[in-house]
């Protein structure tokens, strides 16, 4: 039984807004199945005295005090950007007509 | 035939659940060192974090995490002695990292309540609303929408984004499930979320500005038929701006959704927009292909991890509770109920309080704030607290009561300091605004005025006592109003064998 489905994968990559044909959507899905697989196999030896963790070194409490540091300029922040307009990053249509 | 609030609330039972979010007043933005600052010109309080730039990395704003906790401990939560910010995934321009940092299954603060006050049939009553989680997050960036034919975002031409909101600290207060509110699910929503705000405002972590969007609030809504015992489904109403608009927006959604059930209709789990120009909702886009958030943990954050003896610390610095400070100023100012409502929304009680505690009269003192400054302000279209200061109404108002200053040239003090042409002395030197209290001088004027009016003081003399308001004028004009008219009428009607 597959961990993840055809499906699964098409509904991803339209999540992540990323185009994929029907060869890529079949060959992904076994990938990542194969790949879910071997993650899988982990929970096999981690016991319940073992928490899950989110960080590989045990720190705790980082914080930065709460100053003012100069930002970049306008042109420094759009410098990047594929777009812009009236100083403001200019990105294309969000939402159709309702 | 369609039903109105009334009858829905007969046949249907409401059950809310409110959303609030606050943007702290910190300086610097949650993950970065940018400013916060209201207003700045577009994309100038930006940087490599706030702007998702590969390889920056995020460090969490100290201050940020005291807020929240003083605010889970201000509504009775616990403390979590480990929580963890997380990913919320999703692909829309308002937040350039296509996530926003948040957090989900391990909030800072959990479990609370907030006791709020309600007017029912059967007067006040108490209603105890219980939180479900205060977690941290940031706020998004805003977007210009152009073109297209409504101005929205729906067929839109492009869109613009502004990021410098995009990163300042927000906090999101979630309620549990709220039922048993009967038909009174309005009022409990609009004193939460009014309580809510006055316990903010006393904590200093924000400036809870509705309109201004710094306290933003949704409101999720069910109905179940009366004794069903069932939960309905529900509709989450955004963009809920004011105080009002959240009793307003509970009302609207409970005539439409009974008004759906009635004509055997269905509920759609989705969100929608609050109209403020009608109360009502609009639909927006529904629940079912709402995005697929696929939270996990921030790998670039470290957990929170309080310690307890700051906890504690921070506890004991919880200012008084704002509806215990509410019923104790109220008693000691002697202050009608209603007033009292006034100073409160007007967001006075603080500079009030101050003007009293300086030695001022609490009736004058209420009376300048609510009366003239607030006159002032509302012309200028201000905050009345941004024009004088507590100290400087105080010294008009004891210039008026050791009678240096009537009532009429105190409103001119309190101008002449608002235009900013001083203190109160400065202005009153300045203007020549004293009272006329030389008795030789306005002898001379009464004189004059008896003079021009031979009849009117006749009358007056012949007993006519209300006569006299036209000769008092007279003297009043011709002294520029500068004179006392309590004082004015004494030496007139002794004058006129009237004393």
């Amino acid at each position: 039984m597959a961990a993840i489905s055809r499906d699964d994968v098409a509904h991803l990559a339209k999540l992540a807004r990323i185009e994929m044909n029907d060869s890529e959507l079949d060959h992904l899905a076994q990938e990542m199945d194969v790949i879910l697989g071997a993650v899988a196999r982990v929970q096999e030896v981690a016991s319940a005295d073992v928490p899950p963790t989110s960080h590989p070194i045990p720190v705790n409490n980082v914080v930065r005090e709460d100053v003012v540091r100069p930002s970049l300029t306008p042109q420094e922040a759009l410098s990047g950007a594929p777009a812009q307009s009236e100083d403001r990053f200019k990105v294309p249509q969000i939402l159709g007509e309702e | 035939m369609s039903l109105n609030y009334d009858q829905a609330v007969e046949k249907y039972e409401p059950t809310l659940g409110l959303e609030v979010h606050v943007e702290l007043n910190t300086k610097s933005k949650m993950f970065c060192s940018c400013s916060t600052e209201f207003g700045g010109a577009p994309n100038t309080q930006t940087c490599p974090v706030c702007l998702g730039l590969p390889g920056a990395l995020p460090v969490v704003n100290g201050k940020a995490i005291e807020s929240t906790i003083l605010i889970g401990l201000a509504l009775n939560c616990s403390i979590a002695p480990f929580s963890r910010f997380a990913r919320k995934n999703y692909f829309y321009p308002d937040m350039p990292k296509n996530f926003q940092t948040s957090q989900y299954d391990e909030p800072i603060c959990v479990n609370g309540y907030l006791d709020v006050e309600i007017e029912t049939d059967e007067g006040v009553k108490p209603f105890r609303v219980e939180i479900e989680r205060v977690h941290m997050e940031e706020d998004t960036g805003k977007s210009l929408h152009v073109g297209g034919a409504t101005g929205r975002i729906h067929g839109a031409d492009y869109s613009l984004l502004d990021y410098n909101r995009a990163g300042i600290p927000l906090v999101e207060i979630v309620t549990k499930i709220v039922g048993g509110t009967d038909k009174y699910a309005p009022q409990v929503a609009r004193a939460y979320v009014t309580e809510l705000r006055d316990i903010l405002r006393s904590l200093g972590v924000s400036d809870v500005k509705m309109e201004q969007g710094s306290m933003r609030c949704d409101v999720n809504l069910s109905l179940a038929p009366i004794g069903s015992g069932e939960l309905g489904t529900r509709s989450e109403t955004k963009n809920v701006n004011s105080l009002r608009s959240v009793e307003r927006a509970v009302i609207g959604e409970v005539v439409r959704q009974s008004n759906r059930l009635q004509d055997g209709e269905r509920i759609v789990q989705e969100t929608r927009h609050f109209q403020e120009e009608s109360g009502q909702t609009r639909s927006g886009r529904s629940k079912e292909q709402a995005e697929d958030y696929r939270y996990f943990p921030e790998p670039d954050l470290v957990p929170v991890v309080p310690d307890s003896a700051w906890i504690e610390e921070l506890r004991a610095t919880l200012p008084e509770k704002p509806s215990t400070r509410r019923a104790r100023l109220q008693a000691e100012w002697s202050v009608p109920d209603k007033e009292m409502t006034s100073l409160v929304n007007a967001g006075l009680l603080d500079v009030v309080e101050e003007t009293i505690t300086i030695g001022a009269d609490p009736t004058r003192a209420r009376s300048w704030w609510l009366g003239e400054v607030s006159r002032l302000a509302n012309e200028r279209e201000v905050d009345p607290t941004s024009l004088i200061t507590p100290a400087q109404v105080a010294e008009v108002i004891s210039l008026i009561a050791s009678g240096e200053l009537t009532d009429k040239l105190a409103r001119q003090v309190v101008e002449g300091v608002i235009a900013g042409e001083g203190t109160p002395a400065d202005v009153i030197s300045k203007r020549g605004l004293k009272v006329v209290s030389d008795d030789g001088a306005l002898m001379t004027a009464i004189e004059a005025a008896i003079a021009s009016q031979p009849d009117t003081a006749e009358r007056v003399r012949g007993g006519n006592i209300p006569a006299a308001g036209a000769l008092i004028g007279a003297v009043m004009k011709a002294t520029g109003g500068q004179a006392d008219a309590a004082k004015v009428r004494e030496l007139l009607l002794k004058h006129l064998g009237q004393l």
